[in-house]
């Protein structure tokens, strides 16, 4: 539905140029939530504003529903403007206007008459909790509230497409989960496409099926979101990640831990369990068949989006030659395996 | 005081009100269209335009540089021209509103910045046409500032138009100068004086009602 292709942005011009964003290709299947992820600063931002040409990109082309937006006249961009709903960290609603006058905006725009556009907005109110709400000014709102109008506002156009850049970064985590439900109703029930920045993991986590991790201006990795979570491919995408969950060797083990295996030492192991393959019975299994002790650090079991994620960081505690078996054995099961390093054995 | 005095007094308080009012109302018109202008010009802006932004920026400012007096007195042919005198209450609308132009651009210019620029960008998003982001967003959402401006904007004529009494208008301003001044009556002064800072007063207090009903912040 949205497909990015070589698409950059630079600022100034010689030696003082920047370069926001560096040559990006992005696709957003129809129908799905995509994320892109990164710190403050990485280009998220002058992402998702290239994609309706709020900022003009410097290469490349930007397709919404196959349509090339750069190769678009001013009012056809307009036109296609009204394809593309958006909604901001800061809610950006009118405050001269009433919550009903904010969402029937983008319709007076379009020059819809008064009698069809209250038939649009009543019903975009109900949806998004807010018909009481009608007469009341954005300054009376609560910020989930005001955020609630800004998505009823962009879906007034009855976009195909929808932006949505930090929306809930400026709310409380009670609010962002309760604008992330809304979100995820309105792509169900109205088969809306999004595309989201933020800084945020638990965002991803919660409503996205892609996520694409942006640093330095440049898309490192994209990956489905429980791929992501079971096993990130870059090193970026694991200590984004690692931060996320916490899930570090405890700290007096990662200060003796060696890269290379020697003489007398044993492997520290990240395990990701997906779905159903249990993590008991597997340790449990490891010190039956191969004799080994398995010593548990860490342990997290993760919910995303319905699946369960185990997550785990252990100690395989016996002699180098049989923790290769045993690796090259958790590597031919249904779950992914990481060697963080090694340790010298205490005995 | 003479009765003569007091009528005189009288019909001052309304050649004020009427050169106030009818240079006001010109100059809020063209002020606001020119404000509007030097916003959405700058550099980046919905209309960017640099160099007419420049243009406009430079005339404003000779236009405020030039004190009222002076300039009353040196577009005298041009008010000539425009109404066949250059003494009386309609000549003196023509100086007023000249100077009350770029006051008003300025005040407006400054109420606009005001505007998150946030807002603008949710407008581009939704298809708006520049005209229609100065017209649904703009303009509604710096009606506040606009206000504030319009308040000062009439208070400041008050003071202009009590000038133009100097060189042939009528008004408040010129009874205090023929009679209060020149003609040493104290009382004709004071009263006079009293008339106009219940104007101020009076036109301040409904700029605020006003604002403060137009602002939902």
């Amino acid at each position: 539905m949205i497909k990015l292709e070589n698409v950059s942005k630079i600022y100034g011009q010689g030696s003082g140029a920047v370069h926001a964003l560096k040559p990006v290709d992005l696709h957003v299947p129809k129908g799905s939530i995509t994320g892109v992820i990164g710190t403050s600063g990485a280009g998220k931002s002058t992402l998702i504003r290239c994609v309706n040409l709020l900022e003009r990109p410097s290469t490349g082309r930007v397709l919404v529903d196959e349509q090339d937006l750069t190769a678009l006249s001013e009012s056809g961009l307009r036109k296609a403007r009204h394809d593309i709903g958006m909604i901001f960290q800061h809610f950006n609603l009118l405050s001269s206007r009433t919550v009903f006058a904010n969402v029937a905006l983008p319709l007076e725009l379009m020059g819809i008459t008064k009698r069809d556009i209250r038939d649009r907005v009543l019903p975009l109110l109900e949806l998004t909790g807010l018909s009481d709400k009608a007469a009341s000014y954005p300054a009376e709102l609560s910020g989930g509230q005001k955020q609630r109008v800004a998505i009823a506002r962009a879906l007034a156009s009855r976009p195909k497409v929808l932006l949505c850049d930090e929306a809930t970064s400026a709310l409380d985590p009670q609010t962002t989960a309760s604008i992330l439900t809304l979100l995820r109703d309105i792509n169900t029930q109205l088969g809306l496409t999004i595309l989201l920045i933020t800084h945020e993991m638990e965002v991803v986590k919660t409503i996205c099926d892609q996520v694409a991790l942006i640093a330095n201006g440049e898309l490192v990795e994209t990956a489905e979101v429980g791929d992501f979570f079971t096993a990130p491919r870059t090193q970026l995408g694991r200590t984004f990640l690692n931060d996320y969950l916490e899930l570090e060797p405890p700290r007096n083990l990662l200060e003796r831990l060696l890269e290379a295996p020697g003489e007398r030492t044993h492997p520290i192991v990240r395990l990701a369990f997906r779905g159903d393959t249990a993590s008991a019975p597997i340790i449990s299994r490891l010190s039956r068949e191969f004799d080994i002790e398995v010593s548990i650090l860490e342990a997290r079991i993760e919910d995303i989006q319905g699946r369960t994620l185990g997550l785990m960081i252990a100690e395989l505690m016996g002699p180098t030659a049989i923790t290769q078996d045993v690796l090259t054995f958790l590597n031919k099961l249904d779950l992914h395996v990481e060697v963080l390093g090694h340790v010298q054995r205490n005995d | 005081m003479s009765s003569a005095m007091i009528e005189r007094i009288w019909n001052s308080i309304f050649e004020t009100l009427y050169m106030v009012a009818v240079s006001g109302l010109i100059s809020i018109a063209i002020g606001v269209a020119l404000g509007v202008a030097l916003y959405v010009t700058r550099p980046r802006q919905i209309l960017a335009m640099p160099a007419l932004n420049s243009v406009l920026s430079i005339i404003v400012n000779v236009g405020r540089s030039v004190p009222f007096i002076i300039l009353a007195l040196a577009i005298v042919p041009f008010t000539k021209l425009l109404v066949g005198s250059f003494i009386g209450n309609t000549a003196a609308i023509v100086p007023l509103t000249i100077a009350a132009i770029p006051f008003v651009a300025r005040l407006i210019e400054g109420a606009l910045n005001e505007v998150q620029p946030g807002l603008i960008e949710a407008a581009q998003s939704m298809g708006a046409t520049p005209r229609q982001i100065i017209t649904k967003v703009l303009l509604p959402e710096a009606r506040g500032g606009i206000i504030t401006g319009v308040t000062i904007t009439f208070i400041a004529l008050i003071g202009y138009s009590a000038m133009a009494g100097a060189v042939g208008a009528g008004g408040l301003g010129a009874i205090a100068i023929n009679y209060g001044y020149n003609r040493y009556n104290s009382l004709v002064m004071l009263i006079t004086v009293a008339i106009m800072v219940v104007l101020v007063q009076g036109i301040q207090m409904l700029g605020d009602y006003l604002v403060r009903r137009a602002n939902h912040k």
